[in-house]
């Protein structure tokens, strides 16, 4: 280890001091919950910015770890998203009635997040798999933070039982892989890969293990329970940094080691998305209360993610990317709005909403901006991001599979446009008092807003990730 | 600066002028001024498009300005316009500002509303000066999201489920555009070049054959069905009965001309080949369009359905003269989405008039107008005579160029759907003076009609501006359709010269 490794990890190495840090300022009973969230929000902003210096490609520890700028940048974005879930749960952690910790929830998020990164920066499988463990984990903790709610211990069982089926579903993959090429190194996987019988087994055990992470159908069941019982902050997490993860894992992962088997991958990811598309839209349809609603939006946006793979070169990876970035600013803009209601009032269900605009407009049109941005219209960023996804599927010929995704997106636009409803039009005796909102959330919803109404418009951005998405071409 | 830009400008500084102001009145004030503008430089740019012609510049396009956006992609924000979208754009600022002064009254919301209304407008206008077919699929769809707010907000009676309705049939119709707009574009350079959105680079490039064939229904009903191609136009009544005036004015007058202006700009003149060989299909859908809106519009009792389904008649007549595919008739075409903007612009703003003094909308409730509200009898006549094709006005102009550029194919089958669709000018006749007999003349039904006041001065403009230009256009049509004739010189010769 020398100081160029150090630089090299510097996601992981920092983030390890901030879970240091957790476990210092927390010891005593008196410390001050504003003091440890203002402190810990703090640092992490001067990480997130030491985070987007410039990477050299570099690998560590006999290839198990690399990194590079791509990896760098999928770090950023997860990095940033985090922020604004910080920011978000400022005021739920702060609540008196809180009785837990608020640096056990810093540490537990922190401790998922340095999973996530070790996946996206693993060069063997094995580090894959430990870093997808220490991504799960403390993922079950959190589901179950608000320990003394039934639902939420509910979610951390739910979610632990099903991420132990994924992982066994996925190791057992990865024990076919080492079988099959008697390795476990990405470069020499993506040398030795063949069509084999197993080899094709193994590849859908490993789609099926990260398809829960990514709650594709039919390894979606888990989500809409753990998205409820969850606290919000959680499941904010949850929908967009965790499954962001899984998704570049995915994507790092079948294109790096798997490149020559990417009609069969393509081929499963086809069905996979659409099932995902329809099977999420058709539940979402029915859902009445806003967590499950977006759990069930979150998963039909899985599926659309899904047709960037379509396209096994740099433009469908960079599309990828381009959409989870939007997706994830438009969801957080999406549950940042919620969490503040939910904060103060503890309504949840999309009826609830009726009448929102009266009494709070700014609340309201910020939910307006991100829920067109969700459904894809223009000209907020969403827009660009379906249509770019769009056009990666069809840069393979894959019209069909378009024209199930267009007519999809034209099903969600109705769901979202329910609650466009509820908040402007229905109208409602008792609508929701005024919301005061503190200052980290207006930060957060302005990062994330101007993100959103921005990104489709500046160009660079997307040309951006595809000029370093090049070299996997 | 480039004078296409400065269209989009001014409605985007009226918007953010207007969600600054606090005060309603301001808000109103904000719009006209905005708005005037607007249909002020539309007249200086039709000024300025002449200047350029009569100086010899005689390219396709004029004020063309690019700048590449997507480099990936090769997306640019590429603008041009000829002389069919000079008129568009004419036609759109009119109804615009017509629709402002006619929205006066509207005191829930003020500020949302009017920005809705003008974010509807910009979007239009984006579309008409688009040369990519990006760019032009972007403003498409900020044209049509508005209108759902602005029905389910400011709408009347089954406003939630018009507005659904609309929005989603309208972009489950983008979503079929999509899957066409990306087939056209992966099949833009067939000789291996860079492929490309831009709507001329395509044109001149050509599209193989068979993609041709296969993307053709997607693109043209994507675009159809906002221009209400039956069995795809039941949205339509539902939509505009139940939206606010302006609302119905700007999406009857404006916004379904996209959909014809689209099915000709992109579907059929990128896509020629299947325009002759599936024409057929779809002059029998239009010719549908054209009788059964006809007849529709005489069941309904509803003023605003009956001017709902005399939309679909008279949209559906827009497709069938597109179809023809000759100049006389695409200029008839591109003479009734015009005409009939401007008359059904008139007519709703009429019939919002007249139901914000009667209450009802209902013709059989009513009687008698004629005695107590001159003004807007009169004009309502007039805007019904021009609906049935009076010589004069700007419906015979339109329908005549259409009827003798249809009759000009010699087959049977073109004779056959010409003589069908002419009888709908009989039927119109029906439901027109039919109206008239039972809602204007005739005895006083209500004695509260009484007490009624005629038009205040903010009705007076909205109401004479679309009548000057109905007259305008039905005394002196010579200027439009020889500004018209040249670029459909060039699209109808795309179209035919494949053959």
């Amino acid at each position: 280890m020398n100081w160029d490794s150090i630089y090299i990890m510097r996601h992981e190495v920092l983030l390890s001091i901030l879970i240091l840090y957790q476990l210092i300022v927390d010891l005593s009973e008196k410390t001050n919950k504003k003091y440890v969230i203002n402190t810990t929000i703090g640092l992490f902003i001067v990480y997130v910015i030491i985070g987007f210096m410039p990477t050299p490609p570099a690998t560590l520890f006999g290839n198990m770890y690399i990194n590079d700028s791509v990896r760098t940048l999928l770090k950023n974005i997860l990095s940033f998203s985090t922020l604004i879930v910080l920011l978000q749960s400022s005021s739920w952690l702060s609540d008196p009635a809180h009785q837990q910790k608020t640096g056990a929830f810093y540490l537990t998020i922190f401790s998922t997040l340095m999973g996530m990164f070790f996946m996206i920066s693993s060069g063997d499988f094995l580090m894959l798999y430990l870093g997808l463990e220490l991504a799960t984990l403390p993922l079950t903790l959190l589901a179950s933070f608000d320990k003394n709610l039934r639902r939420s211990a509910e979610a951390g069982i739910k979610l632990l039982m099903s991420s132990a089926v994924s992982s066994a579903v996925l190791l057992f993959g990865l024990s076919m892989i080492y079988g099959i090429y008697g390795t476990l190194h990405f470069s020499e996987i993506a040398a030795l890969a063949n069509n084999s019988a197993l080899s094709v087994l193994s590849l859908i055990f490993f789609l099926s293990g990260l398809g829960f992470k990514l709650s594709l159908v039919p390894f979606h069941l888990w989500t809409a329970d753990v998205y409820e019982g969850a606290p919000l902050p959680v499941t904010t997490y949850f929908s967009v940094v965790s499954k962001g993860a899984a998704l570049f894992t995915l994507m790092l992962v079948l294109h790096v080691v798997f490149r020559k088997q990417s009609e069969i991958w393509s081929t499963a990811i086809y069905f996979l998305s659409i099932a995902t598309m329809v099977v999420g839209n058709l539940f979402a349809l029915r859902q009445k209360n806003l967590k499950r609603f977006l759990a069930f939006s979150s998963i039909t946006q899985a599926g659309f993610m899904m047709l960037g793979f379509m396209s096994n070169d740099a433009v469908g990876m960079s599309t990828v990317v381009y959409f989870m970035l939007i997706y994830g600013l438009s969801n957080l803009a999406v549950f940042g709005v919620l969490s503040i209601v939910i904060n103060q009032t503890g309504k949840e269900t999309i009826d609830d909403l009726n009448g929102f605009y009266s009494t709070n407009p700014r609340l309201s049109l910020i939910m307006l901006i991100s829920l067109f941005s969700l459904a894809g219209i223009p000209p907020v960023a969403g827009f660009f991001g379906k249509f770019f996804l769009f056009t990666a599927a069809a840069s393979k010929g894959q019209y069909f599979l378009v024209l199930i995704a267009v007519i999809n997106a034209t099903i969600s636009l109705y769901y979202y446009l329910l609650v466009v409803k509820a908040m402007f039009i229905n109208k409602n005796d008792s609508p929701i008092a005024t919301l005061r909102s503190t200052l980290y959330e207006k930060v957060a919803l302005t990062l994330c807003v101007s993100g959103v109404l921005l990104i489709g418009f500046i160009s660079g951005t997307y040309e951006y990730i595809l000029s370093l998405m090049i070299q996997f071409n | 600066m480039n004078p296409l830009l400065i269209l989009i400008i001014i409605p985007i500084l009226t918007m953010v002028s207007i969600a600054m102001t606090r005060d309603i009145k301001n808000v109103r004030i904000f719009s006209a001024i905005g708005m005037s503008a607007q249909l002020l430089f539309s007249l200086a740019l039709l000024y300025m498009f002449y200047q350029e012609r009569n100086s010899g510049n005689s390219d396709p396009m004029l004020f063309v300005t690019s700048t590449v956006w997507y480099e990936s992609f090769n997306i640019q924000l590429k603008f041009g316009i000829d002389g069919i979208s000079v008129s568009m754009i004419l036609l759109t600022s009119i109804v615009t500002f017509a629709g402002i002064f006619v929205s006066w009254q509207v005191d829930f919301l003020t500020k949302e509303f009017f920005i809705s209304l003008i974010l509807l407008a910009t979007g239009v206008f984006g579309f008409f000066i688009s040369l990519d077919l990006f760019t032009m699929f972007l403003f498409y769809e900020v044209a049509v999201i508005p209108m759902y707010l602005l029905i389910g907000i400011w709408g009347s009676g089954p406003k939630e489920y018009s507005a659904m309705k609309l929005t989603l049939m309208l972009m489950g119709g983008s979503a079929l555009l999509l899957v066409g707009l990306l087939g056209i574009y992966f099949n833009s350079a067939p000789d291996g070049g860079k492929l490309t959105f831009d709507l001329t680079e395509i044109a001149k490039n050509g599209i193989p054959r068979s993609a041709q064939m296969f993307f053709f229904p997607f693109t043209f009903i994507g675009f159809g069905v906002l221009g209400a191609l039956f069995p795809f136009h039941t949205w339509s009544p539902d939509g505009h009965a139940s939206a606010p005036t302006a609302v119905s004015m700007l999406h009857a007058g404006v916004l379904m001309k996209l959909g014809g202006y689209g099915c000709f700009r992109v579907a059929m003149y990128l896509l020629p080949e299947p325009a002759h060989a599936m024409g057929w299909i779809f002059i029998i859908l239009t010719t549908i369009s054209v009788v059964y809106g006809a007849f529709g519009a005489i069941w309904q009792k509803d003023l605003k359905y009956i001017n709902a389904y005399s939309s679909v008649s008279h949209c559906g007549l827009v497709l069938f003269a597109l179809l023809m595919m000759n100049e006389t008739a695409t200029t008839g075409a591109i003479l009734q989405m015009i005409s009939h903007g401007l008359m059904t612009a008139l007519f709703f703003a009429l019939i919002g008039m007249i139901y914000g003094r009667t209450h009802t909308r209902m013709i059989n409730e009513m009687g008698g107008l004629m005695k107590v509200i001159p003004f807007l009898s009169v004009v309502y006549v007039i805007a019904g005579l021009a609906s049935l094709g009076l010589p004069g006005l700007s419906g015979f102009v339109a329908e005549m160029t259409i009827f003798v550029g249809s009759f000009q194919h010699t087959d049977t089958f073109h004779r056959v759907a010409t003589i069908v669709a002419c009888s709908s000018i009989v039927i119109t006749a029906v439901y027109i003076l039919r109206v008239i007999g039972v809602l204007l003349l005739g005895p006083i039904k209500n004695d509260h009609y009484l007490e009624m006041t005629d038009a205040k001065w903010f009705e007076k403009i909205g109401g004479v501006t679309l009548v000057i230009a109905i007259v305008v256009i039905g005394v002196a049509p010579l200027w439009l359709s020889n500004l018209l004739r040249e670029p459909l010189g060039v699209i109808v010769q795309q179209i035919t010269s494949d053959l």
